[in-house]
Formats: C-alpha cells, sequence, structure tokens
C-alpha cells in the first residue's frame, strides 16, 4: 500500500479528500504556483480563449442535442423548431453556431503564436504534434456539425468533402461507402455523423488534457524563445496568468457576443436556409470560411487526387515541422528573415482563403496556385535552409535581463522588482 | 461572392424545371438598398407594418406559398392578441388527422396549428402552376443573399420587356430577378390589397410591409436577440474594465 497523500490543507473536509485523492494538491501544483514565464505577451491568452471556447461548444452543443431530431426528414425543421419554440433556443443555437467560427479563430491565431515564436522545437515537439491532433479533431467536427441541420450547403458540402476519399486509387470507393453507410449522403451519413458529432468533442478533451499535460512538462515557451533559469523568470499561474487571461476571455466575450446578438448568420451561408435538395445542385458549392485556405489548394491542383494528397499534406506537414526548423533560435524576434517569411506564410494563408470564396476562374487559379507554392515551400525547402543561413541577432541572458534591462546578478541579490 | 448565389436564386426560383437557356442567367442585377426598420443595431420589425405584411401574405402571397415554419399562435408576437389569433386561424380549414372511421379529417385552424399550406404536397403545386414550384416562405429573407432588399426588388421589379428580349411563354420579366424571367406573374399592384388600417394601398407599401412581415418570420428573435445583445455587450465591457484593472493591480508589483 503507498499509503495517504500527506495533506496540509487545513479543511478537515478537504484534508480528508485530498489525502485520498491529491486533487486539490494536484490543481494547485499545476494552475495556483506552477512557475510560468513573466514575460507573456496577449498571445499566450489564445489557449485558454480555445479551452473556454471547447467548454461553451460541448454545453450548447448539449442542450441542442436535446431538441435536435438526426433524421433526413425532421433535421432541418427540428433546427427552426429549436430557433423558434425551445426557450432561448435561438441563443443557444446562434452560440453555438458562431462559436465554431470563434474556435477557429481563436485556435489559427494560438497556431501562428506557436509558428513565430517556434513554441514546437525542442523539447515540445510532442506538444506540438497533439495540437496538430487537435486541429485536424476540430476539423473533423465541425465540418460534421456544419451538416447537421440539412440545408442545401449541409447536404451538397457532405457529398464534395466525402467525395474527396474517392480519389484514393482502389480504397477509395470503400472510404466513401463507409462514410455514408449507403451509396449516397443519406439517412445513415445524416446519423453517423450526428453521433461522431457528439463523440468527437469528448476525444477532443482527452487529446486537450494530455496537450496540456505535455506543455506542465516542458513548461511554456514565451516570446524571447528562451528557457526560464530559476524562479526570478517566471510568475506563479495564479493570480497574475488567471487575471491576464480573464481579460483576454472578456474580450473574447465581445466580439463573440457581437456576432451572436447583430450579425449571427454573417459567416453564414443563405443557402443552408433551403432545406436539403439531392435534385437539385447549388450553383456554387462552398465550405465555411474556415476551410477555404485548403479548398483553394484543393482547386489549385488540376488533378483530383494530387489535389486530395496536398490538401491534407498542407496540414500534415505541420505534424514534421519541428524537425523541418533546422534554427535552434526559436523566437522570430531573433531571426530577422523568419521574422518577415513566417509573415509572408500568413499572406499566403489568407490569400489561399480568399480564393477559396470564388470560383476558380482566371486569376484566382493563378492566385492560389502561387499561394499554396510558397506554402508548400516555406515548410519545406526555406525552414530547413533557413536555419543554417540565417545569421540570428543575440539571444538575451535571460528572460529577467531582457524584461527589466538590469544585469542579472542585480536581481538575483535581491533587489525588489517594482524597484524601476 | 454575389454573382454565384444570384444565379443560384435564380436557379432555385424557378425550381430546376423550368429549363431556362443559360445565358439568361448571366445577368444578375443588384436590388436598390432600401431603408428597413430592422436594419442596424437597435432595428426591430416594425410590428404595425409586420401586420399588414401579414394581411398581404394572407390575401395574396398564401394562394401559392406555403410558411410551414409558422403557427397562428406566433402572431401574437406581432401585437395581435389571443383572441384575435383564435379568429385569424379559424378562417382557415385545415387538416386535422382522421375521423373515427379513418377518413382524412379537416376543419377550421387553432392557434397550435401550422399556417395553411396552399397545396398539399409538392408535385400538386406542379401541377397546378404549370410546372413551377413557389418556394416556402418561412425562411425566405435569410435563404437569399440581401434578402430584404432582393424580395422587395423583385416584388416591385416587374416592367414590359425590351424591345429585343425574348420572354419565354408563360415567364413574366423582372427587372432584378436573376435573368429576367420569372415564373410568378405579377403578385402585387396599386390597390391589390384594401389596408384595415387606412394605410395607402400602394405597390411600394404593400411590398414595404409583406419584406418587413417576412423578415419577422424568417428572425422572429430580432426584437428580443438586439435587446438581450445591448445588455450582454455593455455587461462584458464593464467586466472586461473591472478585470483588467484587477489583473494592472495584480501585476503592479511586477512592473
Amino acid at each position: 500500500m503507498a499509503g495517504l497523500h500527506k495533506s496540509d490543507l487545513p479543511n478537515p473536509v478537504l484534508n480528508w479528500i485530498d489525502s485520498r485523492l491529491p486533487i486539490i494538491t494536484m490543481m494547485q501544483k499545476e494552475y495556483g504556483v506552477f512557475p510560468t514565464p513573466r514575460n507573456f505577451n496577449y498571445f499566450w491568452n489564445f489557449g485558454a480563449l480555445a479551452m473556454v471556447t471547447l467548454v461553451i461548444m460541448i454545453v450548447t452543443g448539449i442542450f441542442l442535442a436535446m431538441n435536435y431530431q438526426p433524421n433526413t426528414g425532421l433535421a432541418f425543421d427540428s433546427v427552426q423548431h429549436i430557433m423558434r419554440d425551445v426557450n432561448y433556443g435561438w441563443l443557444i443555437r446562434y452560440v453555438h453556431q458562431n462559436g465554431a467560427s470563434m474556435f477557429f479563430v481563436v485556435t489559427y491565431v494560438h497556431i501562428f503564436r506557436g509558428l513565430y515564436y517556434g513554441s514546437y522545437k525542442a523539447p515540445r515537439e510532442l506538444l506540438w504534434m497533439l495540437g496538430v491532433v487537435i486541429l485536424l479533431l476540430m476539423m473533423a467536427t465541425a465540418f460534421m456539425g456544419y451538416v447537421l441541420p440539412w440545408g442545401q450547403m449541409s447536404y451538397w458540402g457532405a457529398t464534395v468533402i466525402t467525395n474527396l476519399f474517392s480519389a484514393f486509387p482502389w480504397i477509395g470507393p470503400k472510404i466513401v461507402t463507409l462514410l455514408w453507410g449507403g451509396f449516397s449522403v443519406d439517412q445513415p451519413t445524416l446519423n453517423r455523423f450526428f453521433s461522431l458529432h457528439y463523440l468527437l468533442p469528448f476525444v477532443l478533451i482527452g487529446v486537450v488534457f494530455l496537450h496540456v499535460a505535455a506543455l506542465h512538462i516542458v513548461g511554456s515557451n514565451n516570446p524571447l524563445g528562451i528557457e526560464p533559469q530559476g524562479p526570478q523568470d517566471t510568475l506563479p499561474f495564479h493570480p497574475y496568468y488567471t487575471s491576464k487571461d480573464s481579460v483576454g476571455v472578456c474580450v473574447f466575450l465581445i466580439v463573440w457576443a457581437a456576432f451572436v446578438f447583430f450579425a449571427p448568420n454573417m459567416l453564414g451561408d443563405p443557402n443552408n436556409f433551403i432545406p436539403a435538395n439531392p435534385l437539385q445542385t447549388p450553383a456554387d458549392i462552398v465550405p465555411e470560411w474556415y476551410f477555404l485556405p485548403y479548398y483553394a489548394i484543393l482547386r489549385s491542383v488540376p488533378n483530383k487526387l494530387l489535389g486530395v494528397c496536398f490538401m491534407f499534406g498542407s496540414l500534415l506537414v505541420l505534424f514534421v515541422l519541428p524537425w523541418l526548423d533546422t534554427s535552434r533560435v526559436r523566437s522570430a524576434r531573433f531571426r530577422p528573415t523568419y521574422r518577415k517569411l513566417i509573415l509572408l506564410l500568413v499572406l499566403s494563408f489568407l490569400v489561399l482563403g480568399y480564393c477559396g470564396a470564388h470560383k476558380p476562374e482566371g486569376i484566382y487559379v493563378i492566385l492560389s496556385r502561387v499561394a499554396a507554392l510558397y506554402y508548400f515551400a516555406h515548410f519545406l525547402v526555406i525552414l530547413p535552409i533557413l536555419g543554417k543561413l540565417e545569421r540570428p541577432l543575440p539571444l538575451p541572458e535571460s528572460i529577467t535581463q531582457a524584461v527589466t534591462g538590469r544585469p542579472i546578478e542585480a536581481v538575483i541579490t535581491g533587489r525588489p522588482l517594482e524597484s524601476h | 461572392m454575389r454573382t454565384p448565389r444570384s444565379l443560384l436564386a435564380a436557379f432555385l426560383m424557378v425550381g430546376g424545371l423550368l429549363a431556362l437557356p443559360a445565358a439568361a442567367q448571366d445577368e444578375s442585377p443588384t436590388p436598390p438598398s432600401q431603408n428597413w426598420s430592422f436594419d442596424g443595431i437597435f432595428g426591430t420589425p416594425d410590428l404595425a407594418s409586420a401586420q399588414r405584411g401579414f394581411q398581404v401574405y394572407s390575401e395574396v402571397c398564401s394562394n401559392c406559398h406555403a410558411m410551414h415554419e409558422m403557427h397562428y399562435r406566433d402572431l401574437t408576437a406581432l401585437g395581435f392578441t389571443d383572441a384575435e389569433v383564435t379568429a385569424i386561424a379559424s378562417t382557415f380549414t385545415v387538416p386535422q388527422g382522421t375521423d373515427d372511421s379513418g377518413q382524412p379529417k379537416e376543419g377550421p385552424a387553432t392557434p397550435a396549428d401550422q399556417f395553411r399550406s396552399p397545396f398539399p404536397n409538392e408535385k400538386a403545386a406542379r401541377a397546378a402552376l404549370n410546372g413551377a414550384l413557389p418556394p416556402d416562405l418561412s425562411l425566405i429573407i435569410n435563404a437569399r443573399p440581401d434578402g430584404a432588399n432582393y424580395v422587395y426588388g423583385i416584388l416591385t421589379g416587374y416592367a414590359q420587356p425590351p424591345a429585343d428580349f425574348k420572354l419565354q411563354d408563360g415567364m413574366n420579366y423582372d427587372a432584378y430577378f436573376p435573368g429576367h424571367q420569372i415564373a410568378m406573374p405579377q403578385p402585387l399592384t396599386d390597390g391589390r390589397v384594401t389596408f384595415t388600417d387606412g394605410t395607402p394601398d400602394t405597390l411600394s407599401q404593400e411590398a414595404r410591409d409583406v419584406v418587413t412581415f417576412l423578415y419577422w418570420t424568417s428572425n422572429p428573435e430580432t426584437a428580443e436577440r438586439k435587446a438581450m445583445g445591448v445588455r450582454v455587450i455593455l455587461f462584458l465591457i464593464l467586466l472586461t474594465g473591472v478585470t483588467y484593472a484587477v489583473k494592472r493591480k495584480i501585476w503592479s508589483d511586477v512592473h
């Protein structure tokens, strides 16, 4: 027997619990005193924002599922029933619907943060890779969620995206049949998408737990990209970063609420207010905005199989990013060339998104090809070479020295921090 | 984005059954923007206008267009009393399941009933209307890009076709319908509806009122949503301020 945990909580009830299941000690260690670099900027809010969004999505989703019917004949009207008859159903649904967009906004910023400050580099490779798994799970969940209202764009989006798998030789058509549960997008498809849309967020919670667990082993990166060298470089997570994250959450909720209350359908497509009709293909099938860059990559390649490979490849390349980037310097602050090129990568992603919303004709084809070319070249060619060629700026000795501008000795010898 | 969506709108409005020449779909004029009571952060549908719009729908549109997401009870939100809603509902005859011998039964609607559908199903509609299928209007404003201006444009856009325009048999010319050929004959004209509240019965008034009504049926929660939104945002701004002050105080010993 390992014996009881030696809890020092003064409250006898909490002490009794903590001695047998040291969950309070754990929370205190991981979220209370957890040493966190003192120099985070507001980019470091976005992980917490994504966490808050996931929780809100699950809570609203559970209430939506209480009134939703995963049946091709009833789904569309059951969503309208939620909007019109269920108490505050419109609020719950609009929070959930716009929440998907908010989730991708904060996740994309979170990923940009990781790219800009080199958060994927040793020893945080696994932390980063778990993050890519989270992104893939999010995309699958969002895609299946968009199918559930069973509007025109739900139906035709599902048809187009699932059909992509048919590009793979031999196994492709079998995968598609498996996804559909039949020979077209129909009742079995809707039913299994609903089941998986309910399941995957809980898988997400599991992977997020691993993501956070890995983070708490290696510790957070920071805007300087150098490791904390001692207590003078860190602050306890609470109250410093709980308070800073709270500010970010409040601002984020304002943006979210602005969409929910004043432009709830701005990010949606009017076609999804028309019930799904398998006999009538919309003139232009467009995915939700957060998929547009990948959609543009898909359509920039004239061959279907290659297009699908490039589309998936644009995500899978992120898995090996820690080994593609050969520079030992993490933060773009000290990498003058990388600092410009990472913005070029963002630009190429935005251009791809812009092109994805337009028919692949004329200038949009050329633009999306150039942007897609840069996207892949950035990861596969530039990053491996740049690490060897680039001459990084000198790194600061320590976080504290960089933040306070004082030599490290003065800080360690105990002069109070607020003296300047 | 506008062009493909308008093309799609054209495609859907003719129900996909009336094959239009592809070239005719290329034109998609943008209807002019009107001022609407429900525009902006504080705008909510003008209830008097929406009530008149309901009259327009009942007397004109409902002869062909269903609104199966709507129930008569919903009309209380337009300012009708319970007694008025019961009276309105009872003027419509709707299917009421089966009688004791198993035969389909009909009777006067109650407030709990869906709006009466003009046709029992799609085939009946197409058979009666030369193959055209009038779309359900419950969500029409949301289901078209810039829906309110679009529907207003269609309703007020009927005109004589230009001399060189080839109009197909049974079709009508409309300045704002994509492709200009619409199966629906001009539904609203000056004097088509006599408003019970004495409002002038011009075409533009009828169109404006029915669009306001249709906006409300597409977004019945608008007034509640926007009122709540103002309070939620004000609260969140306050909360942000307090939270930021707390954060500053906590961080004051660090920098």
